[in-house]
């Protein structure tokens, strides 16, 4: 009988094994991405930082001390104080907490109602798909930050109106990357297989589909968190963010523009945070990215 | 585990045997009534931009309890569509146009995909011909043989994970409670088959659906997979419906026969009868142009031509432009129907007395 199998019989191809074995061999070797170690480690440092604060500095972030405005670097105040006597590097700890909160918060919303909107949209199709996705083309049609500053100015400023505006502003994109996604896997025979197992639709998304698709979406949260925290700071600087006197980095930088020329480091070191918060944040979406999809190694 | 009496090893072994396969003794025995699944005149047509496909064009077949009825045919035969049809997940752009699909007397093809989700897994579930494929990749395999009991029976989680074990036990996947938390990744093909014949029978269905289970297997397992259904048929009365363009397989697993061209059944009946002593022109190249064992053929005699095109099929038969016997008779529209023949067989051949010219001449001694 095996004699028989020997010509041109379809056994097990190595190339579909290799396949196979790669991606968990990928996941065990995650540490070994460069891009996505760095990125957590420099994340890391960060979020660390920021939760220590009060432990790293013995200021208080709102205390004012009119006897010690717009001090330079010293060993007392590592980044000199504001105009009304606040240590800059206390204020920098606080507004990276601040702000990191909220974008962490602020990019659950739109991943969850856009990963929830897309799959409908892919699995079942008809007028669900095309209601939804025209809807996607028109909040897509306006430049993110414009569409943000625009809904924020309206439902005035705040933590929450800046939830609201990311949120009813953000869902698109998930929506557009998990229906996509949703509408390739549902051709897969797995899908076929448990529609012929009389599972429901609503569990065939929820238990079949989103776990396969889902990652594409946490992929595009690591960038959607770097553009959220910019939308934050550019809130804060335009006095749209959270009200003072709560620190937090674009109001630090709206605050400092006005001694740029005599004390640069007000406006140039709460920047520099916003620059290296997303740098780790790309770092590791790029990296979760190179671990996850296959091929790219 | 012990031969189960069919012949196996190629269309030769039909000699040896077969018919009294598996279920051999089932059908008869457990059958109270009528078949357990019925298909009447059933039509599924496929919207394609070339035109209406007519992918099944009404087919009869009918299943009795534990017994195996094979479906046999070409790529693009039909075969595949009419399992499809049964379930109800069709691609969307096919649908029933005509006929009936009856499960224990009830048409199934009036009903909503919610009442159809009450029988699919349940009373009907369906085995694929890839394994790999048709197994979620992200879901342990214990997982996705207990969903089916969770949804359908009302299982607790423990109560459905100990019946998913006792699946896996029955199947002979070993080591199950070790196995159960693997991924389908960490599984060969023919154990990966084994899940999903395991998932096929959580529920106790009356009828499982098998779409080329073993084509994508190599031999030794397809063998092993083969015994295996077998003697779950032989167990717990299930009725299998086998799709394959495998003679040998049908020839060791099932006891009756659809033969399929162009979307119609060409010929009906007992395994022995239309394999070893066909009736109808299609069968007969089928027959010779599979490669047997016992017997060494000076060549292989294939059909020539291609299979119709089902958009615009050939008037009247639908063999008739590859067809050796083929007359004027044959381009007549309709085409010819299904006529009886003794022993409960049906062929769709006009001239189906000429197959027996010719496997008398050829068996002759020379």
């Amino acid at each position: 009988m095996s004699a028989l199998s020997l010509p041109g019989l379809p056994g097990p191809a190595p190339a579909q094994a290799a396949a196979e074995h790669a991606a968990p061999r990928a996941a065990r070797r995650w540490y070994r991405q460069p891009a996505l170690m760095s990125g957590l480690v420099l994340l890391g440092i960060i979020v660390l930082a920021a939760a220590a604060a009060p432990l790293l500095t013995p200021y208080n972030p709102i205390a004012q001390n009119l006897n010690a405005t717009l001090l330079p670097p010293s060993a007392r105040h590592l980044l000199g104080t504001d105009q009304i006597g606040r240590d800059t590097f206390t204020r920098l700890l606080y507004g990276l907490r601040t702000d990191l909160r909220i974008a962490f918060i602020a990019v659950l919303l739109p991943f969850c109602i856009g990963t929830a909107l897309g799959s409908l949209a892919g699995y079942f199709g008809g007028w669900v798909d095309t209601v939804l996705m025209r809807l996607v083309d028109i909040v897509v049609a306006f430049p993110f930050y414009v569409l943000i500053i625009a809904l924020v100015f309206v439902l005035g400023p705040g933590e929450r109106s800046i939830y609201i505006a990311i949120t009813l502003v953000g869902w698109v994109s998930y929506a557009r990357i998990i229906r996509g996604e949703v509408l390739v896997a549902k051709r897969q025979d797995y899908v076929l297989a448990a529609r012929s197992g009389g599972l429901s639709g609503a569990r065939i998304i929820a238990r079949h589909l989103l776990p396969n698709v889902i990652t594409q979406a946490i992929i595009y949260a690591m960038s959607d968190i770097v553009q959220d925290i910019l939308a934050i700071v550019t809130l804060g600087y335009f006095g749209l963010g959270v009200p003072p006197p709560t620190p937090d980095l674009g109001s630090m930088i709206n605050d400092g523009q006005n001694f740029l020329t005599t004390h640069w480091q007000l406006t140039t070191f709460p920047g520099l945070a916003v620059v290296v918060v997303g740098l780790a944040l790309s770092l590791i979406g790029d990296g979760l990215a190179d671990l996850i999809r296959p091929g790219a190694a | 585990m012990s031969r189960e009496g069919a012949g196996t090893d190629g269309a030769g072994g039909i000699r040896g045997g077969a018919g009294t396969g598996p279920g051999g003794a089932a059908p008869g025995a457990a059958a109270p009534g009528g078949p357990v699944l019925q298909l009447r005149d059933l039509k599924v047509r496929i919207a394609t931009r070339r035109g209406l496909v007519r992918a099944v064009d009404g087919v009869s077949l009918e299943v009795a309890r534990g017994e195996a009825v094979g479906l046999v045919g070409e790529s693009g035969s039909g075969k595949s569509m009419t399992l499809r049809a049964i379930l109800g997940v069709l691609p969307p752009e096919a649908r029933v146009t005509a006929g009936q699909i009856l499960l224990d007397g009830a048409d199934l093809v009036p009903l909503s995909q919610a009442d159809l989700n009450r029988i699919r897994g349940r009373k009907i579930s369906m085995i694929f011909q890839e394994p790999m494929s048709a197994l979620n990749p992200v879901m342990r395999v214990g997982h996705q043989i207990a969903e089916g009991p969770r949804v359908h029976l009302g299982y607790s989680r423990s109560k459905a994970a100990e019946r998913a074990l006792d699946l896996m036990r029955r199947v002979g996947i070993p080591d199950p409670e070790r196995r159960y938390r693997a991924y389908p990744h960490e599984f060969s093909g023919g154990m990966r088959q084994r899940v999903m014949i395991a998932i096929a029978l959580s529920c106790d269905p009356e009828v499982i659906l098998c779409d080329e289970p073993t084509t994508a297997l190599d031999v030794t397992i397809q063998d092993q997979i083969l015994r295996l259904l077998a003697r779950l048929c032989r167990e717990s009365g299930v009725s299998l419906v086998f799709v394959t363009h495998d003679l040998p397989v049908v020839a060791q697993l099932c006891q009756r026969v659809a033969v399929m061209y162009g979307g119609q059944i060409a010929e009906w009946g007992d395994v022995r009868d239309v394999l070893l002593d066909p009736r109808h022109p299609y069968t007969l190249g089928l027959v010779r142009s599979a490669p047997d064992v016992d017997e060494v053929r000076e060549s292989l005699v294939a059909i020539p031509g291609s299979p119709p095109s089902l958009v615009s099929p050939p008037p009247g038969c639908r063999f008739h432009p590859r067809c050796a016997f083929a007359e004027e008779d044959c381009r007549a529209e309709p085409p010819p129907p299904l006529r009886e023949l003794p022993g409960g067989r049906r062929t769709a051949c006009l001239h189906h007395e000429r197959c027996e010219d010719v496997l008398a001449t050829e068996r002759s001694p020379r």
